[in-house]
């Protein structure tokens, strides 16, 4: 417990380093949301039609997914996949710690950090400029805050299933390239979740990728009642326990049948 | 001729470099046309919800979205060997280039071929296809040739701005994220007509990076809609020029920063 604790504390203090980094990523970050913005609007004028969110949610979740977006976005931990390829993963396995435990701590650290560094600035901005919406009320913000802590739990559990998948080579490319696109997608962050079609809105709501942003969006904008909230809040929490044993699993498979190359 | 030469043997190598993971490239490769797929649902998503967007349909915006991306996924395929400006610069290894009997351009340029973006060209041209297809469009030979046209005029744009950010490493000896938003931010705009976009966005992609030219003016002469920002048919024909024009000017930008490099390197 405490090597873990000692590694994401570690890994914190590295990934802070990078702060020009995140100012030019803040601006990037706020240019695209205008584009999305833009395009929301120009298609909340082409129709009269009543929609599951007005045009004023909308923007706000676009700010909130724009404030957010290291959270749904996944890449494989480059130092990690570089450890499988060169062989010296062979070094994290003799470790007196669980790798596994090791390995999600750094992908939480991973998320906090980039995320935390670009989310407050930005908000902050939103709030002022960009006409991010207040949260709904304070029981809004208190849950909003206990959804986004899911949020990086779950975000962080989904990468590490990421990169474990890279344990199998072949197939494992496949998967770490595609699946984050797919992720992206059923997050809510291109389209707010509500916006999809009514006859998938199921499959959506019983996924896990909607805690990790569209949750803790329709709870800060009031969009759910206490009672949905807390029963998302437990799905969220049911599946990040779920993909950590998935993924203790597949660790477990890939030390088993791992070859090390290199000598 | 010689230089022809030269640069499909610099192709050559690439590619064959590409092909020692055959399985590994073509997985990526899938991957890429899937990735490409996914994001054009999300497009697919918002007009089953809104049905058009200031009058234009889904298929319209098919024909923006095919002709831009097209002409990204050959920039990106040819052009990309800038992108790795950064780190030529802060290794020395530029200096190698600035001794061979060669344009420096030419070198950056011809070190890659990166062949996976054919996933992103095949998505686009399907979805140009069916966008052509629901539209009831003819082929004609002119509608053909401005479509060519277009795309080669994107590749040229797109290209010049990979140039551009290449250049941008001697000063800054980073590539910066925020270049994105020229780059992928042109291809997330000129995916939908200009106009829907407040007038200052839309003269920052008319003007400044011509995304307009090769995508919005021509598309019209395509679809054979009446422009609302007035363009006549000349106009829509001239436009995609503008790309090879701005390719031409971002090479002399190019120079200017070879002429104010210094190496790092020891």
């Amino acid at each position: 417990m405490s090597a873990c604790l000692a590694m994401l504390d570690a890994r914190i203090r590295v990934l802070l380093q990078y702060r020009t980094v995140a100012v030019a990523g803040i601006a990037t970050q706020i240019f695209f949301g205008f584009v999305r913005v833009m395009t929301f609007t120009a298609f909340y004028r082409s129709s009269a039609a009543a929609h599951p969110m007005t045009h004023e949610q909308v923007i706000s979740y676009i700010w909130l997914g724009q404030a957010f977006l290291l959270l749904a976005m996944f890449g494989v931990d480059n130092e990690i996949s570089e450890m499988i390829r060169s062989g010296t993963v062979v070094y994290e396995l003799t470790r007196p710690a669980s790798v596994f435990w090791l390995w999600y701590s750094r992908c939480v650290a991973a998320r906090i950090a980039p995320a935390a560094m670009r989310a407050i600035p930005q908000v902050l901005l939103g709030w002022a400029f960009l006409g991010l919406q207040f949260p709904a009320s304070v029981l809004a913000l208190l849950m909003f805050c206990l959804a986004l802590t899911g949020s990086v739990a779950l975000a962080a559990a989904i990468s590490l299933l990421f990169t474990l998948s890279l344990l199998r080579t072949i197939s494992g490319e496949g998967i770490s390239r595609m699946g984050p696109a797919l992720v992206f997608l059923l997050s809510g962050i291109v389209v707010p979740l509500p916006l999809f079609p009514q006859r998938i809105q199921p499959i959506l709501n019983a996924l896990p990728f909607r805690g990790l942003m569209d949750v803790p969006f329709r709870l800060y904008l009031g969009q759910m009642t206490w009672q949905e909230g807390v029963l998302a809040l437990a799905q969220q929490w049911g599946w990040i326990v779920g993909l950590l044993l998935l993924g203790r699993w597949l660790l477990a498979l890939g030390v088993r049948r791992l070859v090390v190359q290199g000598g | 001729m010689e230089t022809l030469s030269l640069y499909l043997c610099y192709l050559g190598i690439s590619v064959r470099s590409q092909m020692q993971y055959r399985v590994s490239f073509v997985i990526r490769t899938l991957a890429h046309f899937v990735i490409c797929g996914i994001e054009f649902l999300g497009l697919a998503v918002l007009f089953q919800r809104f049905g058009q967007i200031d009058g234009w349909s889904l298929a319209e915006v098919g024909l923006f979205y095919g002709m831009i991306s097209m002409a990204f996924a050959i920039a990106e395929a040819v052009a990309r060997g800038f992108d790795i400006m950064g780190r030529l610069i802060r290794s020395g290894d530029f200096d190698r280039l600035l001794l061979r009997p060669r344009g420096t351009a030419f070198q950056v340029l011809a070190q890659e071929l990166q062949l996976l973006r054919v996933g992103r060209f095949a998505q686009a041209l399907l979805v140009l296809l069916w966008s052509v297809q629901a539209l009831g469009l003819a082929w004609t030979s002119s509608r053909i040739a401005l479509l060519l046209l277009a795309i080669v005029g994107g590749a040229c744009l797109f290209s010049g701005l990979f140039v551009l950010q290449g250049t941008l490493c001697f000063w800054t000896i980073e590539s910066l994220e925020i270049v994105n938003c020229a780059t992928y931010g042109g291809v997330g705009a000129g995916q939908f007509p200009l106009t829907i976009y407040r007038p200052w966005f839309r003269h920052i992609f008319t003007f400044l990076i011509p995304v307009a030219t090769i995508n919005y003016f021509p598309a019209h002469a395509i679809l054979g809609r009446v422009d609302s920002l007035g363009s006549t048919l000349l106009v829509q024909w001239l436009s995609p020029f503008a790309g090879f024009v701005f390719l031409m000017a971002s090479l002399r930008v190019w120079r200017i920063g070879v002429r104010r490099y210094t190496s790092t390197g020891n």
